[in-house]
């Protein structure tokens, strides 16, 4: 099988969505002539013009309410936020109106887009340009989360986003665009929303961890493993709605667990996933829950403090060996 | 432009009428403690509701306000659902599960009130959006407030659709006040139709309590609009006679400016105009008031009538 780059496998399912439905189209800032910020998008213009590959003015908040009203009158549009970071100034529009549509109106209406974002430090792009906010969204009822690890599950997810007639949020992380590569089936693939992958298998504890921090959890189990320790690494790949169950199930055959997330530390996704644990699984802990997340500080400019906020292999190894003593 | 037909000036009396027969009977409720929460009144704004719905086709869609129990009805909307809403009934336009500021009917081009100022201004641009790449031939009529256009959505919106030549009508509803912040503190110029030519656009003003005009207004400029010359701002002045809401202490304006507003009343303008120039008989227009009445009573019934949502009901419809 051909090996794709996780943003080529973005740009292939979003590509083959659009030829296969004309009511898709892509709207952003610079998704068209630029070629998108990331070089994600680079092509799609040329192949399906500017009225389906839309570049906008930096409007975040009305690009989403322009999302939403399109998809309220029947069209899917797949809406481009450039870093994550920028969610936050459409945050109106996509807290209080494409999630609450539904519920508010009784049922009788849905919001059927998907916002892609990529998110994540590591680049240098400090304090408002690195940031992984998920917790944000993820507390708001009405949304849908996914933040593919790979470019297998990337292509597959998206497809199912685009699928679910609620609005789904797609976080990609930079680190994964030109850095991860991976195997990807050139037909239609769907991956099921709401399901979790076993990264890896093994006995002795579990880590559960979201996008770019499961390639450091795999790195630090395949160490481990020389060391006799053998790691279960689980991607929930959706957050919410979560499988708790796949995780739950994890906990009870390895019965210790660390969670590992990007964002930080004071009400990221992982504390929410603790107490879930804590109460669904206690009887099957045989130690306390560990967290692995970011500092709670802004991500720092100057690669040396970057390094030091953002969870490293070797924090993560500590915090399970810290488990097993 | 020609003569507006006898069935529209019907239709017109017969829509203010049921907007202020309606309201007035939520106010009552609200008065009673029937009311869970509060509301935002229409009355003395319908000529603008109204005479700008009237001038669109069936298939044109809206969004509306906080304030929108005007536009729903003037847009079609069902006041018995409407009413069951209110009441928090399950047979209401949203099962309960929305109130007031939340009443929606896809079905005919309501794409919602909005509980958020501004909030429907990016999403009635994208349903225009979508009626342009969709070619559709339809119009988009997004109302907002004198508050809403200060919104910076306002100007991310409106800048798109100039940009695109979106089939839309942005239409500001000016009653002088936000919640109780005047339009006079809040902007720097004298006419808010005049922000239309920061985007390259065409604004008017127009005396919103005159259902006539307003429906001239409107007929004349929707063809081009329809077809995608580009969107238009429409400043409708008008003033509402109860407060913002029900909580309104009403410390921003005097007693004497409602009463001097009051005197100006649409509907009474209306009739006026319709009995001196022959076109509807004054008997006819007691008949009509007659119609809207038992419409609204008939309503009020249904709502009182109507079950309230099983407790279970609350956890469905988060998603489709």
């Amino acid at each position: 099988m051909r090996e794709l780059f996780y943003s080529e496998a973005i740009k292939e399912a979003m590509v083959q969505e659009m030829e296969s439905d004309d009511k898709v189209f892509l709207i952003g800032e610079d998704v068209g002539v630029y070629g998108g910020a990331f070089g994600l998008t680079f092509g799609m213009i040329d192949q399906f013009g500017p009225k389906r590959v839309v570049d906008t003015p930096i409007s975040e908040q009305a690009i989403v309410g322009i999302g939403i009203g399109a998809a309220l009158m029947g069209m899917k549009p797949i809406i481009e936020i450039m870093f994550s970071d920028f969610i936050l100034l459409a945050m109106e529009q996509i807290a209080n109106q494409a999630a609450k549509i539904r519920y508010m109106f009784g049922g009788k209406a849905c919001v059927p887009i998907v916002i892609r974002t990529p998110g994540g430090g590591g680049t240098g792009a400090a304090a408002q340009h690195s940031q992984s906010i998920e917790a944000l969204l993820f507390h708001i009822p009405g949304l849908k989360i996914i933040m593919p690890s790979t470019p297998y599950d990337a292509k597959g997810l998206f497809f199912s986003a685009m699928k679910d007639p609620n609005p789904v949020i797609m976080f990609e992380h930079k680190l994964l665009y030109k850095k991860i590569k991976g195997n990807v089936p050139i037909e239609r693939y769907e991956i099921p929303l709401g399901k979790a992958d076993i990264k890896r298998v093994g006995k002795d504890i579990t880590i559960v961890a979201t996008s770019y921090m499961v390639h450091k959890a795999l790195t630090v189990a395949d160490k481990l493993s020389f060391e006799g320790i053998e790691v279960e690494v689980i991607d929930p790949m959706t957050i919410k709605p979560l499988d708790i169950e796949t995780i739950i199930n994890s906990v009870k055959k390895t019965n210790r667990v660390v969670l590992v997330e990007e964002a930080c530390y004071s009400g990221g996704f992982t504390s929410f996933l603790a107490s879930e644990i804590a109460s669904k699984a206690f009887d099957y802990l045989d130690s306390p829950i560990i967290r692995v997340a970011s500092l709670d500080t802004p991500i720092p400019y100057s690669i040396v403090l970057e390094n030091e906020v953002i969870p490293s292999e070797d924090k993560i190894e500590k915090a399970i060996k810290g488990l097993l003593i | 432009m020609e003569n507006i037909e006898l069935k529209i000036y019907k239709e017109m009396l017969r829509k203010m009428l049921l907007i202020r027969l309606f309201e007035e009977q939520v106010d009552q409720l609200y008065m009673k403690g029937e009311v869970h929460g509060t509301g935002h009144l229409y009355i003395g704004m319908e000529a603008t509701a109204v005479g700008s719905i009237l001038a669109l086709k069936k298939e044109d869609v809206i969004t509306s306000t906080h304030r929108g129990h005007g536009h729903c009805i003037a847009k079609g909307a069902d006041p018995k659902l409407m009413m069951a809403e209110l009441l928090g009934k399950r047979t209401g336009y949203c099962k309960g599960k929305g109130g007031s500021m939340h009443i929606a009917d896809i079905n005919i081009g309501i794409l919602g009130a909005n509980g958020i100022v501004g909030g429907g201004i990016a999403i009635a641009t994208g349903a225009a959006f979508a009626i342009k790449e969709m070619a559709t031939g339809q119009v988009v009529l997004c109302f907002f407030g004198d508050g809403a256009i200060n919104q910076g959505v306002f100007h991310e919106s409106i800048n798109m659709a100039s940009i695109w030549n979106l089939p839309i009508i942005y239409l500001v509803e000016n009653n002088k006040y936000g919640m109780g912040f005047p339009v006079s503190k809040a902007v720097n110029i004298e006419k808010l139709s005049k922000r239309a030519c920061a985007y390259g656009i065409k604004g008017i003003t127009i005396d919103g309590n005159d259902v006539v005009g307003v429906y001239k207004a409107i007929k004349e400029i929707i063809t081009d609009v329809r077809s995608c010359k580009g969107p238009i701002l429409v400043e409708c002045e008008t003033y509402r006679w109860k407060g913002h809401s029900r909580m309104d202490p009403e410390r921003y304006r005097t007693k004497e400016e409602v009463e001097q507003w009051k005197k100006k009343c649409p509907i009474l303008r209306f009739k006026k105009y319709l009995m001196d120039n022959k076109i509807i008989s004054l008997s006819e227009i007691e008949k009509i008031e007659n119609e809207a009445k038992n419409i609204i009573n008939e309503a009020l019934e249904f709502a009182k009538n109507s079950p309230f949502p099983n407790p279970q009901e609350a956890i469905e419809d988060v998603y489709a």
